[in-house]
């Protein structure tokens, strides 16, 4: 399905940077201001895909006997609470809700790299788009976009669980000790530790992603007729990789989240 | 690459569906799982007693059962001790009626024996009288001599 056995050297070349472009679209001036359209398009369209499938098994939840459908949503929805019921012992009204949306919605951005790497791209040149990424998780903002959200939410909890006081407390005299002349190094440590949370959550599960994409796109430049066989063990490889990065994303939220809520 | 706006969008779209299962999507599944742990909680917990009520009734049923055999057993001994009494009260009072009626015949036989012998007896001392008188060829005043010949007659 690529353009392979004839492409050599900087053809080969093109082709992988051409695959590791974005559809950009400037908005203002400046390198920030611009949006990345593929990634918001497509991770709205695995948010949307959850969203139904979460609708749907919550309209028709009730006691009585559950189909196969339901079963099946509610197994990933009883396997995420009891994620957070071993880890989090705090009111789960909303981390629950905030482990299941990560759970699904990371899960389903990174089985998008199961789908042929040229698929979607071919597709979009009919229509004139030059370039296409569908993996959300593979373009750092949606990692990233993920986990400074835990970020915030790592000090409301924290704030929550302890108060201002107790939090600011906790940010001066640990690790080190109580000592005024320790409060600088305990506040440095402790803010470093704070950012690299989420600078952790978000490349590994970035960094993971990528790397397979990357794979993938070298495996399409072999030739045709033996692609089948690095591609097709890459990719039940990367059957495991998909969930479980996904769940690692969603164990470690709630892991810092109940960090953040009770003393310790 | 490199972090841009899209990063504020996909933020963005990560609150809109929290929110939205916050809303939407947990509080009925939860409900729902809830109440049918409950319910499947119940469910056990009647079978369990079901099964227990069963037990008991099979053990009160084989209480019964031995019971009812137990006095059976001794309905049917009380009857066969019966039985044998009965047996034995009839051949004990066919016993006694054969001694009595052996008894009668016996009084009755005895009486023959002494009206025929107390008339043997006068005919005797008939015979005797008579005899004597022929022997003294003149006539016995019986009546008096009856005594003497009474004597006589009781030595026979």
């Amino acid at each position: 399905m690529a353009a392979t056995s004839e492409t050599e050297g900087s053809s080969a070349t093109e082709y992988v940077t051409h695959h590791l472009q974005h559809l950009t679209q400037p908005v203002a001036e400046g390198g920030f201001w611009t949006l990345h359209l593929d990634t918001l398009f497509f991770s709205w369209v695995a948010g949307l895909i959850y969203a139904a499938i979460m609708y749907t098994a919550a309209q028709r939840a009730s006691p009585d006997v559950p189909g196969r459908f339901q079963c099946a949503v509610e197994t990933i929805v009883e396997f995420v609470d009891n994620t957070v019921k071993e880890t989090f012992h705090g009111p789960r009204e909303f981390v629950t809700p905030l482990a299941l949306t990560i759970f699904v919605w990371v899960l389903f951005w990174n089985l998008l790299d199961l789908v042929p790497v040229d698929l979607f791209p071919t597709i979009a040149r009919q229509f004139g788009i030059e370039y296409l990424r569908i993996v959300p998780s593979a373009d750092m903002n949606a990692p990233f976009g993920l986990s400074l959200t835990v970020l915030a939410l790592i000090i409301v909890y924290s704030i929550k669980g302890k108060g201002v006081v107790g939090f600011g407390k906790e940010m001066i005299h640990h690790p080190f000790g109580k000592n005024p002349l320790l409060w600088l190094p305990n506040l440095l440590l402790n803010t470093v530790e704070m950012f690299a949370k989420p600078v952790s959550l978000a490349l590994r599960l970035f960094g993971n992603l990528y790397a397979a994409e990357v794979i993938f796109i070298l495996i399409a430049l072999l030739p045709a007729w033996i692609q089948w066989l690095p591609g097709g063990a890459w990719a039940i490889f990367h059957l495991l990789v998909v969930p479980l990065q996904a769940f690692l994303f969603m164990a470690l939220t709630v892991v810092y989240l109940s960090l953040a809520y009770e003393e310790h | 690459m490199g972090l841009n706006l899209t990063l504020i969008g996909q933020i963005g779209t990560f609150l809109v569906f929290i929110l939205f299962t916050v809303k939407f999507v947990w509080p009925p599944i939860r409900q729902a799982l809830e109440e049918r742990e409950k319910r499947i909680a119940d469910g056990l917990a009647s079978a369990d007693r079901g099964q227990k009520e069963l037990e008991l009734a099979e053990q009160n049923a084989a209480e019964k059962i031995r019971e009812a055999k137990q006095q059976a057993a001794e309905i049917i001994d009380q009857a066969n001790r019966q039985g044998s009494e009965i047996v034995e009260e009839a051949r004990q009072e066919a016993r006694e009626a054969a001694a009595k009626e052996h008894a009668a015949a016996e009084a009755r036989i005895e009486q023959e024996v002494t009206k025929v012998r107390s008339e043997l007896r006068k005919q005797v001392s008939d015979l005797a009288i008579q005899g004597a008188s022929r022997i003294l060829e003149r006539e016995v005043d019986a009546k008096t001599h009856a005594k003497m010949l009474d004597q006589l007659a009781e030595q026979l």
